[in-house]
């Protein structure tokens, strides 16, 4: 496979939803493309911030991954072993490895289970305690990995005794509690009061640190993704559109969606005011992918060749940077 | 973007007090805050979950939930004490003069009537005067000025994405010509694409209309950008309250100085975010002294006592801790 | 799972005792279980011993000796009334539990795996929706010997319907929540799932829909049992409503003979609709908000002005 360790490689990922409601008779030849083609990697301890806008696909990439949609295409590999195909015992051992941390910490959790009901729970499932002492000691050691200490106060808790930033912590807990080599953690911050925010997304950059996690970052937030991210992938109707070093990739954004989506993030600070660059609209229906490049309608630097030709990711400069426009892979003067 | 802002105070809120009955106690939600708001001005209100943000704005439009009582203190709009109108006189001020976007109200939309019938219905309902074809009229003037072609009136919400369902409240909002608009977390669920879609239409409505704003937000970023002045609550107290700039780089309060601190900023990527350890006050269990002192890092022996006043900082600065008032 | 159910159900009682409904109800309900436990040493009489009648015992009016008069046979209506209580109250406890056991398992099923599962579970439904109980369970009676297992059969096995329709819909809402979605994450099986996440949530509502189908289940077997399908060897409130009828109560005049059971029946199935409807009332409202999301009361209030 690949030289270097990548823990996580997608390959040309598709996934079709069939469009509309099908009933028994129902048959549908329209399908929503929510992934068209997605090529990433996620290399060993690693944070890889994947940013877009809702309906861009990153959360049907996250459940692709965690195995609770099955790709109609290509494939996924996992530490250089083909996962996308897996017997249920196959998924169930894949399953310790990846786990994910929700986006809404005060809906993740069974509000009937406690605490450390709800972080034995994949211990139990996966049979991975042998007594009681090892299985509370398992539960206590990824209570207070995730921060909440001393671990013993919150194990008979129930959740909406806790805050929001404790529940996420919580749920965060229940995925350290199998060790997973890889954390999916979509939007785990954007339902957190601002002023603890910073203590959950510090947490993720500690556990990199600490255990070489690697963390996919889903998220439309690309000033959250700026604070913790390696690298930045940009998704757009389904594909990557731009990927590379985070500071390259927001310093000096090829595509001009990028481009767009990084000049209306508002900056904190009414000194630093900027020209926005406003698309109208909103993304085009993923049912009917536009020909050519997929932005071209909404692109503000549109060319005649972009309505017809789809472009790929291409290099942009020396470094990893690459983005999927002609203005980037050349025949592009005209701007 | 600065000159839109006129001299004429529209709206003016001193002391006002509000609290929630609950099991015989009164707990407090808001307490003493002032501010002002001009013609054409945008006041940006920041502050977490809880802190009584949307009880402030209730309240103005005493629209408090049943528990709800306000204490003490006036909101003078026109010369006129709101708190002293009778409910039928405060049922023409509410949409007329302010009208409020309530948080979550684009998904409140009755899914079964097409949108021109549900903003005619409000504008025939606040003056019956108005006849139907007058009404159609009215609306489609409304959505071309919130930029919806007018002939999709007669679609239904769910043929609206959501930032066309947020354009329709604020159409709503805006049809008995109100001067002040209050939006309730207005782009919170919304993606930054089609935020800064709404907050380029509010700031055109206020240049176009003479509209006042009062935008309630958690969101740092969207204030910096359109707001011209902002009002930092925490715990239902004014933490601070100044112009835009004064607040964002002349921070006197350590509540806005860490909030700021905890807030990613895409021109600064390297710079260490801090979190502000502990959590926001419950309302049933308030510290002793000043509201933030269990979470403050200044915090001294009399902050955990006494409740710092609103001191005054500059002329238009106000802040309410007492690092401020050994300065003045 | 202890945990579990005392916080739920501790939550429950603590707003079930501030409702009136819950409360009238759940007293009545205890009365007539006290009733029908402690029958022997309530009831004056032992309606099953030997009796020497003369023709003045029949339909005797009442009077000190017999408090509520006599019925067609001689027998103390007060102590059959009191006797009378036990069946209908096994009826409808067990029929009841009967139909709620497979109403549940086909609504949890088909809430919970939908597509073709829940076409199916749910087409068989509204078939035994549509077929009119009472016939059906006249002509099945009818067909098998008049037992006391019978009619708790035929109620039970008919009366799942409601049941059923409730569960799933509760059901298609509690596995949308995340912690569902997170527990398939983690790597749980659906037995797992249903067990520790989607029954724990929808149990309340079972509870409360039990009660009332423990109402229709008892005025179900009165109307067999009035209807003459019962054995006549078991004395319920139905077969004395029948007793009294067919064997010259009315022309005689006895009304304290039909007054009673008729009350009973009463009595007991207002109890159960108040007892199931005030625990709807507590269970219902308890739609989790949570502080990003708009309160009901919010709502309410600022729809009120917005849309008229």
């Amino acid at each position: 496979m690949s030289e270097t360790a990548a823990v996580l490689e997608l390959r040309n990922l598709r996934k079709l939803f069939p469009a509309g409601r099908s009933g028994i008779w129902a048959r549908t030849s329209e399908f929503v493309h929510a992934l068209d083609g997605v090529d990433l990697r996620l290399e060993k301890g690693e944070i890889l911030a994947l940013a877009g806008e809702s309906g861009c696909g990153k959360s049907t990439l996250a459940l692709t991954l965690m195995g609770l949609e099955k790709p109609t295409q290509g494939t996924i590999w996992f530490e250089g072993e083909d996962v996308t195909r897996q017997s249920r015992a196959g998924r169930q051992r894949l399953c310790r490895q990846i786990q994910m941390v929700f986006q809404d910490p005060y809906e993740s959790l069974n509000p009937l289970m406690t605490i450390g009901e709800i972080v034995a729970e994949p211990l139990d499932v996966h049979r991975l305690a042998q007594n009681r002492e090892e299985r509370r000691g398992r539960v206590e050691k990824a209570l207070e990995e995730a921060g909440l200490k001393p671990a013993h106060i919150f194990m008979n808790r129930l959740p909406h005794e806790l805050s929001g930033g404790q529940r996420q912590r919580v749920v965060i807990a229940a995925a350290l509690v199998l060790e997973p080599e890889v954390l999916l953690a979509d939007e785990p911050v954007s339902m957190l009061d601002v002023s603890i925010r910073a203590e959950i997304l510090n947490l993720l950059a500690e556990l990199r640190e600490r255990r070489g996690i690697s963390v996919l970052l889903i998220t439309h937030d690309l000033a959250t993704s700026a604070y913790l991210a390696d690298r930045v992938a940009v998704m757009y109707l389904g594909r990557i559109v731009e990927l590379g070093e985070t500071q390259a990739v927001l310093e000096s954004p090829a595509h001009p969606y990028t481009q767009a989506l990084l000049s209306v993030i508002p900056v904190p600070n009414p000194r630093k005011r900027r020209e926005r660059i406003i698309l109208q609209g909103q993304p085009p229906n993923p049912v009917h992918v536009p020909a050519g490049c997929r932005f071209h309608p909404r692109c503000p630097k549109v060319m005649e060749r972009c309505r017809v030709e789809d472009p790929v990711l291409a290099a942009v400069g020396a470094g990893s940077h690459q983005a999927a426009c002609w203005l980037v892979s050349g025949g592009g003067s005209d701007e | 973007m600065k000159p839109v802002t006129g001299q004429k105070t529209l709206l003016s809120v001193r002391h006002l007090s509000v609290g929630y009955e609950s099991e015989g106690k009164l707990l407090p939600a808001v307490e003493d805050v002032h501010f002002d708001l001009r013609e054409g001005e945008v006041l940006g209100l920041v502050g977490e979950s809880g802190c009584g943000k949307t009880t402030l704005m209730l309240s103005l439009l005493r629209l408090l939930p049943v528990a709800g009582r306000i204490t003490r203190g006036e909101v003078r709009f026109g010369g006129q004490d709101l708190l002293d109108l009778s409910e039928t006189e405060m049922s023409q001020v509410r949409w007329r003069d302010i009208a409020m976007i309530f948080q979550g109200a684009m998904n409140a939309l009755n899914p079964v009537l097409p949108v021109e019938q549900q903003i005619s219905e409000a504008i025939r309902r606040h003056d019956a005067s108005v006849s139907a074809a007058q009404a159609t009229r009215r609306v489609e003037e409304l959505l071309e000025m919130v930029g919806i072609t007018a002939n999709r009136k007669d679609q239904y919400p769910f043929q609206f994405s959501g930032g066309m369902r947020q354009r329709v409240m604020i159409a709503m909002a805006l049809a008995c010509r109100p001067q002040v608009l209050i939006a309730d977390e207005p782009t919170t669920a919304l993606d930054v694409m089609i935020q800064a879609q709404i907050l380029e239409l509010l700031l055109e409505l206020r240049e176009r209309l003479g509209l006042a704003v009062i935008l309630v937000t958690h969101d740092l970023g969207v204030v910096a950008e359109i707001c011209d002045t902002v009002l930092v609550m925490y715990g239902g107290m004014t933490a601070e309250y100044s112009d835009v700039d004064r607040v964002y780089n002349h921070a006197v309060h350590p509540y806005t100085q860490n909030l700021l601190k905890a807030f990613p900023d895409l021109s600064q990527p390297n710079a260490r975010l801090i979190s502000i350890p502990g959590y926001p006050p419950r309302l049933d269990a308030l510290p002793s002294g000043c509201r933030f002192s269990p979470r403050c890092p200044a915090a001294f022996e009399r902050c955990h006592q006494e409740t710092p006043g609103l001191y005054t900082v500059e002329e238009g600065h106000t802040a309410r801790c007492f690092l401020v008032e050994g300065k003045v | 799972m202890s945990a579990v159910t005392t916080t739920s159900f501790g939550t429950i009682w603590r707003s079930a005792r501030r409702n009136w409904m819950a409360l009238a109800g759940l007293s009545m309900l205890a009365a007539a279980v006290i009733v029908a436990v402690f029958a022997p040493l309530i009831a004056p009489y032992d309606p099953k011993a030997d009796l020497k009648v003369s023709i003045d015992d029949i339909y005797a009016p009442p009077s000190a000796a017999h408090w509520l008069g006599t019925d067609d046979a001689g027998r103390d209506v007060l102590s059959n009334f009191i006797y009378g209580a036990r069946v209908s109250l096994i009826v409808g406890f067990f029929a009841s539990f009967i139909s709620v056991f497979i109403g549940g398992t086909i609504g949890i099923t088909a809430g919970y795996f939908g597509g073709r599962v829940e076409n199916i579970l749910m087409r068989i439904t509204d078939i035994m929706l549509v077929i009119p109980d009472l016939p059906l369970a006249v002509v099945l009676v009818a067909l098998t010997k008049p037992s006391l297992m019978n009619i708790i059969l035929v109620i039970g096995l008919l009366g799942w319907t409601g049941t059923a329709r409730l569960v799933r819909s509760q059901t298609l809402s509690v596995k949308e929540r995340k912690f569902v979605l997170r527990a398939k994450a983690i790597g749980c099986g659906h037995f797992h799932i249903l067990r520790r996440h989607i029954f724990p949530l929808v149990l309340p509502l079972l509870v409360a829909n039990t009660v009332l189908v423990i109402s229709l289940a008892i005025l179900e077997e009165s109307t067999l049992s009035f209807l003459g399908l019962a054995d006549p060897t078991t004395l319920s409130w139905g077969q004395m409503l029948n007793f009294a009828f067919t064997r010259g109560g009315v022309s005689a005049g006895a009304w304290w003979a039909l007054i009673m059971p008729g009350l009973g029946i009463v009595w007991v199935v207002l109890g159960c609709t108040l007892l199931g409807q005030g625990l709807e009332q507590v269970l219902n409202p308890r739609l989790e908000w949570h502080h990003l999301s708009v309160g009901p009361k919010m709502v309410a209030r600022g729809a009120k002005e917005e849309r008229p």
